[in-house]
């Protein structure tokens, strides 16, 4: 969808030097997906951004937007077909907000009354009031409102590429993570084709389909986060994205992907003996008591009912916490050390009993890939 | 402790002047005894005539100067004309430090004498503080609306008519009305150049040593000053969009 081959930029310097900043960049963004270029500042990265509408000419290369090269387009209509968001939001402060969400269906000429019925929908799909925001003007809204419909004016001509300049870098924490989520929750309904710029690794991980870290005008590694942070390809990108990067891939896993399912169960009215003869057939110390319908209800550990007799329903413990299988790792290890044990009971969104996950699971998914990429640096080892 | 003075007290004191001013001022006027009653019954007809005249100059060469003053401003800010738009404030500079009366003087020896050169003088005088107010103003607006502007997919037209312009409305109108508040205090020298207009009162006055005629030509140019004032208020107030107008909330 958006495609760029050797794409360099050369900026002249007043001293008759010149700054390479964009050199050789080759990648492409498939569609329907986010991708985040990520860097230090003076990277590069919004020099690509910005060559791909034309804000920056390109020294050479190419680019193809949606199957187009745009070197045979006229740059206005381009920049009215692709979205575009930046940090500073840049509402107009004169234009209400209705008009300034119509800016670009009104340059295309769309029938008045559709955009500003159009703009009325995409407030509400960033959940605010139209009856109350479409007549409203910039100033008087605050910044994360202010940010929102900066990203729904992109939308509104329904282009299907969407630049964004470091969309929400001005918003303070708590909102724009609330805002990074609206945004996601949006875009599985849209599937638009971003291009995304970002200095922050952790927004980078959150929204990306794919990352591409730049340096020095450099494409350094082009891959998604979970490839990235198991295998940077180089010392640059490892100290950039971080000594916890392995942590930092508990948030890309979901429980689900870790978890050992099927696992054997008991029910309330089942006999201990049942329930230990189970437990030493599978070779665990724990067993979990389902309830009639499979909903994890407690669980059992071998130790306490060694010498016990009666039923399970008589002798089992609560859960001290459960893990639903789409959350993510990182909330999974949370509750482990705020639980101080080492295994969690998975359920479904309706607490159906699903599996469970050991953090020695979790350890050895994070650490598989680097196992594999570790057995010639290892055996290197051994032979000295 | 200080006391403090809240909006509305300040408002309310300068009602109480006001008030007294009017009431002093309408002392001063009635009846025909009353000392602008009898100046009005000795000077009416040339007060009305001259006010005519003095008004003419003012529109015409205020209007020709925001007419000239605004393009002029608009040109100067474009970025291809960066390089030179200092040096041609500069030249406007300059221009507003030549007084005024010697800017007349010099318009007669270009024109002659008449309206034609008071309007070309009284025009040069306005021209600078439109110009830099537009100038300044365009160039005030933050780069990032013409950038999200531009990536919008506007043109460079586009942006000046519905991004720039109207972002920098509150800076021009400000600069439209400092040179209309200069232009109507200087519009008595035009008399002096044979521009007609309530000077004739107010110089023949002081040469004659008539303290009456005098007042007949300086109440109304006063009066005038205020009037225009009150009127472009009015104007920035109504006709600058809600959401660039720091006086509209």
């Amino acid at each position: 969808m958006i495609k760029l081959e050797k794409l360099s930029k050369v900026f002249e310097t007043p001293g008759g030097g010149s700054v390479i900043a964009a050199d050789q960049v080759s990648m492409e963004v498939p569609e329907g997906e986010i991708c985040v270029l990520l860097g230090p500042s003076g990277c590069g990265k919004t020099t690509t951004l910005k060559m791909i509408n034309g804000l920056i000419q390109k020294t050479s290369g190419k680019i193809w937007v949606a199957g187009c090269d745009t070197d045979e387009q006229d740059p206005v209509q381009l920049r009215r077909s692709i979205g575009y968001v930046i940090q500073q939001i840049g509402l107009f402060p004169n234009m209400t907000i209705e008009d300034n969400i119509c800016v670009v269906p009104d340059l295309l000429g769309w029938d008045k009354t559709k955009s500003r019925r159009r703009a009325g929908e995409l407030l509400e799909l960033v959940n605010l009031d139209p009856g109350i925001f479409l007549k409203r003007y910039p100033k008087e809204l605050s910044g994360g409102q202010q940010q929102r419909v900066g990203v729904i004016r992109a939308l509104a001509a329904d282009p299907p590429v969407l630049l964004m300049d470091e969309p929400f870098g001005a918003i303070d924490p708590i909102n724009r993570a609330v805002i990074q989520d609206e945004f996601l929750k949006m875009q599985t309904e849209l599937r638009k084709t971003i291009a995304f710029v970002s200095h922050d690794i952790d927004e980078a991980i959150k929204m990306a389909d794919k990352i591409a870290i730049f340096k020095d005008g450099v494409l350094e590694q082009y891959d998604s986060p979970d490839d990235l942070l198991a295998r940077p390809a180089n010392d640059f990108i490892a100290s950039f994205l971080g000594q916890d990067r392995t942590l930092k891939r508990l948030s890309l896993l979901q429980v689900q992907d870790v978890m050992f399912g099927d696992q054997v169960r008991v029910m309330a009215r089942d006999d201990l003996e049942k329930a230990r003869g189970l437990m030493r057939e599978v070779g665990h110390k724990n067993i979990v008591m389902v309830g009639p319908r499979g909903r994890a209800r407690g669980y059992l550990h071998l130790n306490d009912i060694l010498d016990s007799t009666g039923k399970v329903e008589e002798h089992y413990q609560g859960l001290p916490a459960t893990v639903n299988i789409r959350d993510d790792l990182r909330s999974a290890v949370s509750k482990m050390f705020r639980h101080d044990t080492t295994w969690l009971v998975c359920v479904d969104d309706e607490g159906f009993f699903k599996g469970s996950i050991t953090q020695r699971a979790i350890s050895h998914a994070l650490g598989a890939t680097y196992r594999d990429s570790d057995v010639a640096t290892g055996a290197a080892a051994e032979a000295l | 402790m200080k006391m403090q003075i809240l909006p509305h007290q300040e408002r309310f004191r300068s009602r109480i002047a006001f008030g007294l001013g009017a009431i002093l001022g309408i002392g001063l006027m009635i009846g025909e005894r009353g000392y602008i009653g009898d100046t009005w019954r000795l000077y009416s007809e040339d007060i009305l005539f001259l006010t005519v005249q003095h008004i003419q100059l003012v529109l015409v060469s205020s209007g020709l100067a925001i007419l000239v003053g605004v393009p002029v401003g608009i040109m100067l800010s474009r970025p291809r004309m960066q390089r030179y738009s200092e040096a041609v404030l500069q030249v406007f500079n300059i221009g507003t430090t030549i007084p005024t009366l010697a800017l007349l003087a010099l318009s007669i020896t270009l024109l002659g004498i008449g309206f034609v050169p008071a309007v070309f003088g009284l025009w040069a005088a306005t021209l600078l503080p439109i110009v830099r107010n537009v100038f300044q103003g365009l160039r005030s607006v933050p780069d990032y609306l013409k950038e999200a502007a531009t990536g919008m997919g506007m043109t460079p037209l586009h942006i000046l008519r519905s991004v720039e312009l109207p972002n920098a409305l509150f800076v021009i109108f400000a600069g439209i009305r400092t040179a209309v508040a200069v232009n109507v205090g200087t519009v008595p020298l035009a008399f002096l150049i044979g521009g007609g207009g309530l000077g004739e009162l107010i110089f023949t006055g002081i040469d004659l040593n008539e303290m009456q005629m005098l007042m007949a030509g300086a109440i109304p140019v006063a009066l005038l000053s205020i009037a225009a004032d009150w009127i472009l208020a009015k104007a920035q107030y109504w006709l600058i969009p809600r959401g660039v107008n720091p006086l509209r909330n």
